[in-house]
């Protein structure tokens, strides 16, 4: 083992590593919230969402990923939002 | 009515068995009627954890299809005369527990206990979801770690949306976070979530806190549930949270990390001089 080898071997052992629990938290804060908002929607938003997207990909090539529909609730009053994003025509 | 009490998780190895295996045990040491179930077809193991795998002839499919009594598969427990043990089946058919099957058994048990401990497997099938189906109280075992904190919330969801007492829109569930293998000296190196992180993102009442502890393993090697352990910091953390499901106002312990030897043995001098 060479000398720089046995330095880098000492100096990484009271090197501090960052706070990964800090990061834990923030990772989980935003992946739960995400996750709790789609559990407040009904099952039918996904097979809806599907036959939408065949629907518009009938007349528009488009890609799965550009249609996003989300149901909110305001004050008892449901909304549905539907967002697609059509190709640039040439 | 005995009450129902769900042990949940999720996720698995967080340690839904031993909690269960101690829960029920510290029930039936305060004196209550309690029986504790393995919702787990197919993966039999609070049989181990209890110590009386070698006591099982019949077990809860065989109750349910009516091929024995409830009375023939019921162990009764030789150190605790409160706690029966219902075992699971290590059949491979996962249809073999059935809504109405649980039901009967529930509400035959119901009769003459108190309590009745329902020990969950992992993940979101059949026994999951009928382990916490009837339940009145659930008990969320969580990990300081991220996919158990997660799969944690994904279970409060179901219990709130997925349990007889949500379809009946009767009140919920009263739902209670165990943190268990707790390491406090990660936790203040900065390596491991704190219990304050964990409550702040699943936001329920904590029931108790249970150091990681080498206690743990020795009860499930010798097949002693950890809260006979009366000397471990693990058996006393879970003798704590029987206390606080029983309504008590307990303080947590186990919360610090330890101090070093060196700082014990002064403090030991300081109390020895005084």
């Amino acid at each position: 083992m060479s000398i720089t080898n046995v330095f880098n071997r000492i100096s990484n052992h009271f090197k501090r590593t960052p706070d990964s629990a800090k990061k834990a938290k923030e990772r989980l804060q935003i992946i739960i919230a995400h996750e709790r908002g789609q559990r407040e929607q009904p099952d039918f938003i996904a097979q809806m969402q599907k036959e939408l997207l065949d629907v518009i990909a009938k007349y528009v090539p488009i890609n799965r990923d550009d249609v996003r529909i989300e149901l909110e609730r305001v004050d008892g009053c449901s909304i549905l939002e539907l967002n697609v994003v059509l190709p640039q025509q040439d | 009515m005995a009450k129902i009490i769900v042990v949940t998780s999720g996720k698995g190895g967080v340690g839904k068995t031993t909690t269960s295996a101690s829960l029920s045990v510290g029930l039936a040491t305060r004196g209550f009627k309690t029986a504790v179930i393995d919702f787990d077809i197919g993966l039999r193991n609070l049989d181990l954890i209890m110590g009386v795998e070698r006591r099982v002839v019949y077990d809860f499919v065989n109750v349910i299809r009516g091929e024995s009594t409830l009375n023939q598969a019921l162990i009764r427990d030789k150190h605790h005369k409160e706690l029966c043990i219902l075992p699971a089946s290590q059949t491979r058919d996962k249809d073999a527990l059935t809504e109405e099957g649980v039901a009967a058994v529930l509400e035959e048990l119901g009769k003459s206990f108190d309590y009745i401990v329902c020990d969950s497997p992992a993940g979101i099938e059949r026994g999951a979801q009928l382990a916490m189906y009837f339940a009145d109280i659930a008990i969320v075992v969580t990990n300081p770690e991220v996919s158990s904190v997660r799969d944690s919330d994904r279970m409060l969801g179901l219990l709130s949306s997925k349990t007889k007492r949500a379809e009946e829109g009767r009140a919920p569930i009263s739902e209670h976070l165990l943190l268990t293998r707790y390491c406090p000296k990660r936790v203040s190196n900065g390596d491991m979530l704190s219990l304050s992180d964990v409550n702040e993102i699943l936001a329920i009442p904590l029931l108790g806190v249970i150091p990681e502890s080498p206690a743990v393993l020795r009860a499930s090697n010798s097949g002693v549930p950890v809260i006979d352990d009366t000397e471990s910091d693990a058996g006393q953390a879970y003798a704590d949270a029987v206390a606080r499901l029983l309504g008590e106002d307990v303080p947590f312990r186990f919360l610090e990390e330890k101090p070093h030897w060196i700082k014990r043995l002064f403090s030991f001098k300081e109390r020895e001089t005084v």
